[in-house]
């Protein structure tokens, strides 16, 4: 079961939820899809790592079959090319890989290239296999490593018996990226920080898990004595909360040296691991009640 | 010669737009005739890659130069690639600059800045 931890901004622990959760099980998978800050290995560490070239496509023009046409340029929606001096000049950075500009040339003068915009990583953490996707710098659009990512592990649970738990860590906000992470997930965690900010990212993220039809539920990270707007957001919605991690510096210390907290400290593990209780009873429940 | 600016307004007592990109209009004008015309800028609104497009309008009018307060990487390719001086504004009055350039006071514009999203200047 594949398992989304989101939340609608970034820093409000969604990195804290997936590794915790991910190492609190028996056999995991740990898949960081915050391609563009993946954090997640630095808590890991893993070894033995196994690294794959992404490549995207990009067109090539062939300049003796060009006739100067200029449909190309005037499909692109991303100004991605431009013809100057009888020549079609083409801007990698801008491209977003959609191929229209070949499918439109008359003369079929365009065809593709590859062009690395990232890697992933795969390595092993005792109990976790670790995947990270890495985009360069400067890239549009992280999604064509996140497909990779996700279709990883489809084979390597292929090769697996039992139920073995895939936990993503998405990328922060709604957009795309966040879309293309959580589209095949059988369950989606919301992290919700206890300010009235933080119900703002919360509701962001709520209607996209509804919107796509997911089952869900909220963990409530950074709790203080006091009101806490997240919570009452839920309670109001009838949304399930799955947990409540308090605000403490040991929990801080051990994050911000990049300790994996349930490794180091028992109250720390018996939290998630009653946390990942309460989310497989929930994957489970789903999958009876809508198969 | 004729020579290209972004400008806010279709007259000529309008000022030097901030952007050359997203500017909404451009003037081009013919120094030796004293003919503007102006165009409306297609890539104003584009998702993005706005200065290449902006850039391809400036080639494709035949200017011979630009006269812009600023240009990133990207545009100033496709403007160079053309063979389109780029002069740096020096203030945002359309006239005096226009009447720096006939003066020959301008100067090319040296720093072509990176971008501003993370595409150009590699």
């Amino acid at each position: 079961m594949k398992i989304a931890v989101l939340s609608g901004k970034g820093g409000t622990g969604k990195t804290l939820v997936s590794v915790n959760l991910a190492s609190s099980a028996k056999k995991s998978t740990y898949i960081d899809c915050d391609v563009e800050e993946p954090n997640g290995h630095l808590f890991f560490k893993p070894k033995h790592i196994k690294t794959e070239d992404i490549n995207i496509k990009i067109p090539l023009v062939d300049y003796n079959l060009c006739n100067g046409c200029r449909k190309c340029v005037e499909f692109c929606k991303f100004n991605a090319l431009a013809y100057i001096k009888n020549k079609v000049m083409v801007f990698d950075d801008v491209c977003h890989s959609c191929g229209g500009c070949m499918l439109f040339c008359p003369t079929n003068a365009i065809s593709e290239k590859d062009k690395k915009i990232g890697e992933v990583q795969k390595g092993i953490s005792d109990n976790v296999t670790v995947v990270t996707g890495m985009l360069n710098t400067g890239e549009a659009s992280g999604v064509p490593i996140i497909k990779k990512l996700l279709s990883y592990n489809i084979e390597d649970n292929e090769n697996t018996v039992g139920d073995k738990l895939t936990f993503i860590d998405c990328p922060p906000g709604s957009a795309c990226v966040v879309m293309e992470s959580i589209k095949d997930a059988d369950y989606c965690v919301l992290v919700a920080e206890p300010t009235v900010f933080g119900v703002h990212n919360l509701e962001m993220v709520y209607e996209l898990v509804r919107l796509f039809n997911k089952p869900y539920g909220v963990v409530l990270n950074k709790c203080m004595d006091g009101e806490n707007p997240a919570e009452r957001f839920c309670l109001d919605r009838n949304i399930k909360v799955l947990g409540k991690i308090p605000f403490e510096s040991e929990l801080g210390t051990l994050n911000s040296n990049a300790l994996i907290s349930i490794r180091e400290n028992k109250r720390y593990k018996d939290m998630f691991s009653k946390i990942l209780q309460k989310v497989t009873e929930e994957v489970r429940n789903e999958t009876i009640v809508n198969p | 010669m004729k020579i290209a600016i972004p400008v806010n307004d279709k007259t000529m007592d309008t000022d030097v737009c901030i952007s050359f990109g997203r500017t909404p209009y451009f003037l081009i004008y013919d120094t030796e005739s004293k003919e503007s015309t102006f165009l409306d800028n297609a890539a104003a609104s584009s998702q993005g890659g706005a200065g290449i497009l902006a850039a391809q309008t400036i080639v494709d009018n035949k200017a011979d130069a630009l006269l812009t307060p600023r240009c990133g990487q990207n545009a100033a390719d496709v403007i160079n690639a053309g063979n389109v001086k780029i002069y740096k504004t020096i203030n945002d009055s359309l006239k005096d600059n226009i009447d720096a350039f006939n003066k020959g006071e301008l100067k090319l514009l040296s720093e072509i800045h990176a971008g501003f999203h993370n595409h150009g200047g590699k």
